[in-house]
């Protein structure tokens, strides 16, 4: 980077806010998926939003793309450094600026880890819904751009859901307020598009959240079933039956061993394990319980436990939520994926993967969110041994596509990032992602904002205020102007 | 433009048209007669006919039952009214994954009608169901009483279907339910007014039907007692599904709470009502009382203005105040049914000059308190008065997207935020 831009950005952010010493920029060359590194040329810490503007004021000015990052947690890679550009953390903007119980409101900078807000309120009863697997370190940005999910968004719904109102830096360094702490502001919900648009659109840097009262009781049921079509059958019964839990979970049995092996949440071994949680009033929750337990005894369920204390309830959790990190005690490396599918399709999908996985001779281990039917396949592989992690990475694909066939999606709640980019067109058409990208040039025209990510081919907007420069896509040959 | 008997021609010719009428005072919206009523059979067709018109340089005006076709600003003009009342299957009930795919000039009732069958519904009660389309209603925006418990529509809606002024038919979104592959263009034209472009079908995440369900109603002193009761209640653990307010000019505060739940459920939460009440008694009422949204839009005269407000629950004892004072001091008659959740529909009546006034100054306090204040529907003499109000600072981002999906101003023009 020239010099002159680099000492202009330092002048922004202070000598501590400005990271470029290779050594420490390998830190931020991934996010939570390692298969993909980039070096950038530096990476900001911006303290406020004031700073978040001067240096998108100077990428605009410069052409030079820029990638916005939380926690780094992200497992699609849309954290992932783009080539000749900067990184600009959102971590120490951290603060949580507003909490207004009577109206159920949180107001937090981008960097407060998720896990933080529901910490501040929780002594009056309320807690923040979206519970991604990571929530004790992941940060409100990252779950605004990705549209975090996690295990309680059947009932609660996704980050989108419980976000009011966004303060946001568009990629040309000018500041927008997106909904508000009332509902329903006049004008586009362009604050439902921001979030989930991973980053491509600008930088949030304040966010003000929905935050929902705890309920009376909370009862989490583990059932022990011969296989996942038992499992699953069993929740396609508690769906009929016109019940929405506030999660239901799967686990087959090869994700029951990793999770035992990690952290002994003593789960029966079985071929499919079933978590149901209810919450609610007592009595409601009771009488409902009651009729979950017998459902799954009819899908023939051979251990039925309720747990009996919040201890037991937070063990029984914690098996599900180290699921990934687990697979780390039966295999060297493993692949995450994140497919959905009509839940209906499950035993069919099922029996699919498991035939790919023997085809193969590589393992699949399998965690759902049962409920919503959000698969997450991990395939298991040695990176030491020659071709196996294409493989794997081939087996991966092949299963979203299983997904994609039987109308599902790619993507539940990781993103598309860097690394699902290439199936975006099996699942959408080439008019639906040309709609998608005429709104993404409403917001980047100059195509600075995350720019390789999401989308497989990178399109440049028609109209180019002022003087025209080559976008460095451009010139690097990886994108046409249209 | 070209002339109005080729553009019909081609209309005709190229999009296989059949159902291409001149349109009759019936059609007129917001008092401007259109000059043509096109009824596509297929999104097919519709996105043509409106790529059509887009290069005749002629404007449009979707409509779906035509319930709320005069919300929001008047268009500056019309020439094509597109009706999607020939789109109105129900494309696909997958029940047990709890999905419906439907077409945009589906009617709400018949939507629920179909879910119902399979004991299930679109947790979403929109008003005039018997007419009022699935386009229609996502469109603009409307908002009901299940909205506390089940979110808005924008929460509810999980792909969409639209057609745009050049002629591109485009999905985002999907069929299941969690899915975060691409931008969320469903609630991009989820409250965009049909200016963007022209929905032409949606699929929604759907709930069960209620094993059981009980209304209770009560009355507080004044203002502040009723919001006092209306936080208490939110901040309570009670699992109620719906909770409003009604008021009058003259009369005191009425609020309404609605449970659904097992019969074991609803004698518990009963029980927790009364206790929190204290010695406010709550009588059970009938479930019609969640009507009284919609009875607002009865009978409405020359002189009557509905407007839609959004403010926060702690705001409530004093808007209901100003609303009060505001309206007694100019002789406006004012009715309201605000939900807790900060939504309310408003109703005021009184000539229109005085009208106007009020409006005026109820928008004011509202927005200086972070709210909002949209007219839905005035008498013609007040068709000068912006609907929208201050839309923040993000105008301009609007209009860039506006630009991206219609840049020739096709859709509805002039209807929208900042002369959108």
């Amino acid at each position: 980077m020239d010099a002159r831009i680099f000492q202009e950005l330092r002048s922004i952010v202070g000598a501590h806010g400005l990271v470029s010493s290779p050594e420490e920029l390998h830190t931020y060359e991934c996010d939570g998926l390692t298969n993909f590194r980039v070096m950038p040329l530096a990476v900001l810490l911006p303290s406020d939003t004031q700073q978040v503007q001067a240096i998108v004021r100077v990428c605009h000015r410069e052409r030079i793309p820029f990638v916005a990052r939380g926690s780094g947690t992200g497992l699609s890679g849309g954290a992932l450094p783009v080539e000749n550009g900067v990184v600009i953390s959102l971590a120490r903007m951290n603060r949580i600026l507003e909490v207004d119980l009577p109206n159920a409101r949180v107001i937090v900078e981008p960097g407060v880890i998720n896990l933080d807000v529901t910490g501040r309120v929780q002594p009056h009863q309320y807690f923040y819904a979206p519970d991604p697997s990571s929530q004790s370190v992941c940060s409100i940005g990252g779950n605004v751009a990705e549209n975090s999910g996690g295990a309680h968004c059947l009932k609660y719904g996704f980050t989108t859901t419980h976000v009011l109102g966004l303060e946001v830096v568009l990629p040309d360094g000018s500041l927008v307020h997106l909904g508000g702490k009332c509902l329903d502001m006049p004008g586009y919900d362009l604050m439902g598009v921001f979030v989930g648009s991973e980053g491509t659109l600008g930088i949030a840097t304040k966010v003000t959240l929905r935050i929902v009262k705890r309920p009376e009781c909370i009862r989490t049921l583990l059932a022990a079933f011969p296989g996942t079509n038992e499992a699953g059958a069993a929740v396609s019964g508690i769906i009929a039956a016109g019940m929405l839990p506030a999660a239901i979970e799967m686990m087959d049995n090869l994700a029951i061993q990793a999770a035992e092996a990690a952290v002994h949440p003593n789960y029966p071994d079985c071929g499919g394990l079933l978590l149901v949680e209810l919450d609610g009033p007592v009595a409601e929750v009771e009488a409902l319980m009651r009729h979950v337990d017998e459902i799954c005894r009819k899908n023939g369920a051979w251990e039925v436990r309720l747990a009996q204390t919040d201890a037991e309830r937070m063990l029984v959790w914690k098996g599900r939520k180290a699921a990934f990190a687990a697979m780390g005690r039966i295999s060297p490396n493993y692949i995450v994926q994140d497919g959905v599918i009509p839940r209906t399709a499950l035993p069919q999908v099922m029996s699919e993967i498991a035939r790919l996985s023997a085809e193969t001779g590589l393992r699949v281990a399998n965690v759902f969110h049962a409920g919503d039917g959000n698969l997450h396949p991990l395939v298991l592989y040695d990176r030491r041994i020659a071709g196996q992690e294409q493989a794997a990475e081939s087996l991966s694909y092949k299963i979203l596509e299983l997904c994609l066939a039987a109308g599902g999606s790619i993507t539940g709640e990781h993103g598309v990032g860097e690394e699902k980019k290439r199936m975006m067109s099996k699942m959408f058409s080439e008019p639906d992602l040309d709609t998608m990208q005429r709104v993404r040039c409403a917001f980047d025209p100059l195509q600075l904002s995350n720019p390789t990510k999401i989308f497989p081919t990178p399109r440049l907007c028609g109209e180019k205020p002022g003087e025209y420069v080559a976008h460095p896509l451009e010139t690097a040959g990886v994108a046409e102007r249209y | 433009m070209l002339k109005t008997s080729t553009f019909e021609e081609n209309l005709r010719a190229v999009a296989g048209l059949e159902n291409l009428r001149v349109a009759t005072a019936d059609d007129a919206v917001s008092g401007m007669l259109p000059q043509f009523v096109a009824e596509p059979d297929n999104e097919n067709q519709l996105a043509s006919a409106l790529s059509l018109a887009n290069e005749a340089g002629m404007t449009v005006v979707p409509r779906g039952g035509a319930t709320k076709l005069d919300w929001g600003n008047p268009p500056k003009k019309v020439n094509l009214i597109l009706s999607t009342a020939r789109l109105n299957r129900i494309v696909e009930h997958a029940w047990a994954d709890l999905t419906v795919t439907a077409e945009a000039g589906c009617t709400l009732q018949s939507l629920q009608h179909t879910l119902a069958q399979h004991g299930q519904r679109l947790a979403f009660d929109g008003l005039w169901p018997e007419r009022a389309t699935i386009g229609g209603v996502l469109s603009a925006n409307d908002s009901g009483a299940l909205r506390l418990r089940f979110g808005a529509l924008r929460d509810l809606i999980i792909g969409v279907t639209i057609a745009l002024p050049d002629g591109t038919l485009a999905s985002s979104g999907g069929k299941v339910v969690k899915n975060v592959a691409g931008y969320d263009l469903p609630k991009l034209v989820t409250g965009a007014f049909g200016t963007l472009g022209v929905i032409t079908r949606a699929v929604f995440r759907l709930h069960p039907l209620p094993r059981a369900a009980k209304t209770f109603s009560f009355t507080a002193e004044s203002f502040p007692a009723m919001q006092q009761h209306i936080l208490a209640i939110q901040d309570s653990q009670l699992a109620h599904t719906a909770l409003q307010i009604r008021c009058a000019a003259g009369e005191l505060p009425a609020a309404d709470i609605l449970f659904e739940a097992t019969d074991a459920g609803l004698a518990a939460q009963e029980s927790q009502l009364r206790k929190l009440l204290g010695s406010v008694r709550a009588e059970q009422s009938s479930g019609n009382i969640w009507n009284a949204r919609q009875d607002l839009w009865n009978r409405p005269t020359n002189n009557t203005l509905l407007a839609k407000i959004s403010l926060l629950p702690t705001d409530i004892a004093k808007t209901l105040g100003s609303l009060k004072a505001i309206c007694d001091s100019r002789k406006v008659n004012w009715q309201i049914a605000l939900q807790a959740t900060g939504i309310g529909m408003l109703r005021l009546e009184a000539d229109p000059s005085r009208l106007s006034e009020a409006v005026k100054q109820l928008r004011t306090e509202l927005q200086s308190r972070g709210g909002a204040l949209v007219v839905l529907r005035r008498p013609q003499e007040l068709h000068s008065i912006d609907a929208w109000g201050n839309a923040g600072d993000s105008v301009s981002l609007m209009c860039a997207v506006k630009h991206q999906l219609d840049p020739k101003n096709t859709l509805n023009p002039g209807r929208f935020v900042g002369g959108i």
